[in-house]
């Protein structure tokens, strides 16, 4: 499936936080949003989504749904945003209970997905007795329980250590690179982008606009080899030149500034 | 100075995080309790208290015994529990209602709210008057008190609860496309039952306080009237063994919802 910003603007009172974005996230194709904090990326997730109305212009998603898929445009929140009362296999369930599933067709699912996410042995457990990697893992079950059109990610790995970060980019990389899903990562973080994406969108600062896409020619699958390196370095370069100016003056900018 | 240095270089690191995190322990409450009845039961032996003021423990579980062996007490007992009961029941329901529909709507919100803030604020007891001329000198008057005294914190409760729920986890709810029937029953009410829950140890006070309250103006059995009765007739053992029955009473509702807590919010 393939999502189309068109013209997108928002405000908040009288703060302009997104101006005139046109934007197209091509069917297959992950793309990264990155940005200096208040550049509006969360925003602009939320509105590609239908969980923020935009102040001016629309998104339009065009394409066929596959037909097992419950929920086209499926989000995973970064603070995970899991039911505490709920155990693992029953947050899972959340998503799928209000759709006309068989009983065995809504378990099937459920094991299926927290065996790709490798938490099989945590069903019956609850969110508090996992660590944040884990709890992110059954945020991502969640999503693909619903068979996704697209996935809509709001900086995943933002709230998780170094550590934690790495291993689960390597997961990421293994579930939806494989299949192609269409996906939007928004990020603050250059690494993440340039491990998980096909191209990446770099907004400005308040307003945010759209400054510039960059593609990136090397598959993901190459990205770790040494004669990559240099080609990433020169990206990572560049991007870090379109947002450094930007970063630098919202990292002084007072709270209610 | 070599050896200054080294007298300093042997200085131990002093401790100095202990404290500010206290525990329990059952044993000195009990030693605590034990020794105070004990005093009691010895000052009255001795002859230091006047037994027609303050009974000795030992009169008092005697007195206690009588009466609930002549089957008044249980009568009594019985009598009060229904109404607190009955009027909790009354009170939680409608206090839910309004506070889950304050909750949820603007509407509701902006005319409960001053009405709240209006109501809540008045002793439920002296409205009693008005309810016996409305309903009788009967049960109906003494159950509107108790739950019109449970339905304003019930209320307070419900809908701050509701307030209290993670407006992300209503985002996801809403991520997922699930219908809004289905985010209330699954996302906004699970969210605020702790909060609902602890309101009921507040509300169920509230309904001690009032049923008490209420026999005391007019009843013919229950515990107020039976603790007001033997105020009249100077049996003090009596009235202490009432006083008794009516803290039994508070202990186990409050660990009825002590085990409503463990079963409904096991999660936490």
């Amino acid at each position: 499936m393939e999502l189309r910003l068109e013209a997108v603007g928002h405000r908040y009172d009288d703060l302009t936080v997104l101006e005139d974005i046109s934007l197209t996230v091509q069917a297959g194709e992950t793309l990264a949003l990155i940005g200096p904090s208040g550049c509006g990326k969360s925003t602009l997730l939320g509105i590609l989504g239908g969980l923020l109305q935009p102040s001016s212009g629309r998104v339009v998603a065009e394409g066929a749904v596959p037909a097992d898929c419950l929920n086209p445009l499926t989000y995973v929140f970064q603070d995970f945003a899991l039911l505490p009362w709920r155990t693992v296999a029953d947050n899972v369930s959340l998503a799928l209970e209000h759709h006309t599933l068989s009983g065995n067709e809504r378990h099937s699912r459920i094991a299926e997905v927290l065996e790709r996410t490798k938490l099989s042995d945590f069903s019956s457990a609850y969110p508090r007795q996992l660590s944040g990697g884990m709890r992110q893992r059954v945020g991502i079950a969640r999503a693909l329980a619903v068979r996704p059109a697209v996935l809509l990610m709001d900086e995943p790995l933002s709230a998780l250590d170094a550590q934690t970060r790495d291993l689960l980019m390597e997961d990421f990389l293994d579930l939806w690179l494989r299949e192609k899903t269409t996906a939007v990562y928004v990020t603050h973080n250059l690494t993440e982008a340039l491990r998980l994406a096909d191209r990446v969108a770099v907004l400005s600062r308040r307003p945010g606009r759209l400054r510039e896409t960059v593609p990136l020619a090397v598959p993901q699958s190459e990205r770790g080899r040494p004669e990559a390196q240099a080609e990433l370095a020169r990206l990572q370069q560049h991007l870090w030149t379109l947002i450094k100016e930007e970063a630098r003056s919202a990292e002084r900018e007072m709270a209610d500034g | 100075m070599a050896e200054l240095g080294r007298e300093t270089a042997q200085d131990r690191v002093r401790f100095r995080g202990g404290g500010f995190a206290p525990g329990q322990r059952r044993g000195p409450a009990l030693l605590v309790f034990a020794a105070l009845i004990a005093f009691w039961q010895g000052g009255s032996s001795l002859g230091w208290i006047n037994p027609l003021f303050l009974p000795s423990p030992a009169h008092i579980a005697q007195a206690l015994y009588d009466v609930a062996a002549s089957g008044e007490l249980w009568r009594h007992f019985t009598a009060s529990l229904g109404r607190i009961l009955g009027g909790w029941a009354i009170g939680t329901a409608a206090g839910l209602a309004l506070g889950t529909a304050m909750g949820l709507f603007t509407l509701a919100r902006s005319i409960g709210m001053p009405l709240v803030s209006a109501i809540f604020p008045v002793p439920k007891i002296a409205l009693l008057p008005l309810f016996i001329l409305w309903f009788g000198i009967g049960e109906p008057s003494k159950l509107a008190t108790i739950a019109l005294g449970v339905f304003f914190p019930t209320v307070i409760n419900c809908y701050s609860g509701i307030d209290g729920v993670a407006r992300n986890l209503i985002r996801m709810a809403q991520s997922f496309d699930l219908p809004p029937r289905d985010i209330v029953r699954k996302v906004v009410l699970p969210g605020a039952m702790p909060t609902i829950i602890a309101g009921f140890r507040i509300s169920s006070s509230v309904a001690l306080i009032l049923v008490v309250a209420a026999e005391m103006i007019g009843a013919e059995y229950g515990l107020g009237a039976f603790v007001l009765q033997a105020g009249h007739l100077m049996a003090t053992d009596q009235l202490l063994a009432g006083v008794v029955c009516l803290s039994v009473l508070g202990l186990i509702f409050g660990a009825a919802i002590t085990a409503l807590e463990r079963s409904l919010l096991r999660w936490r």
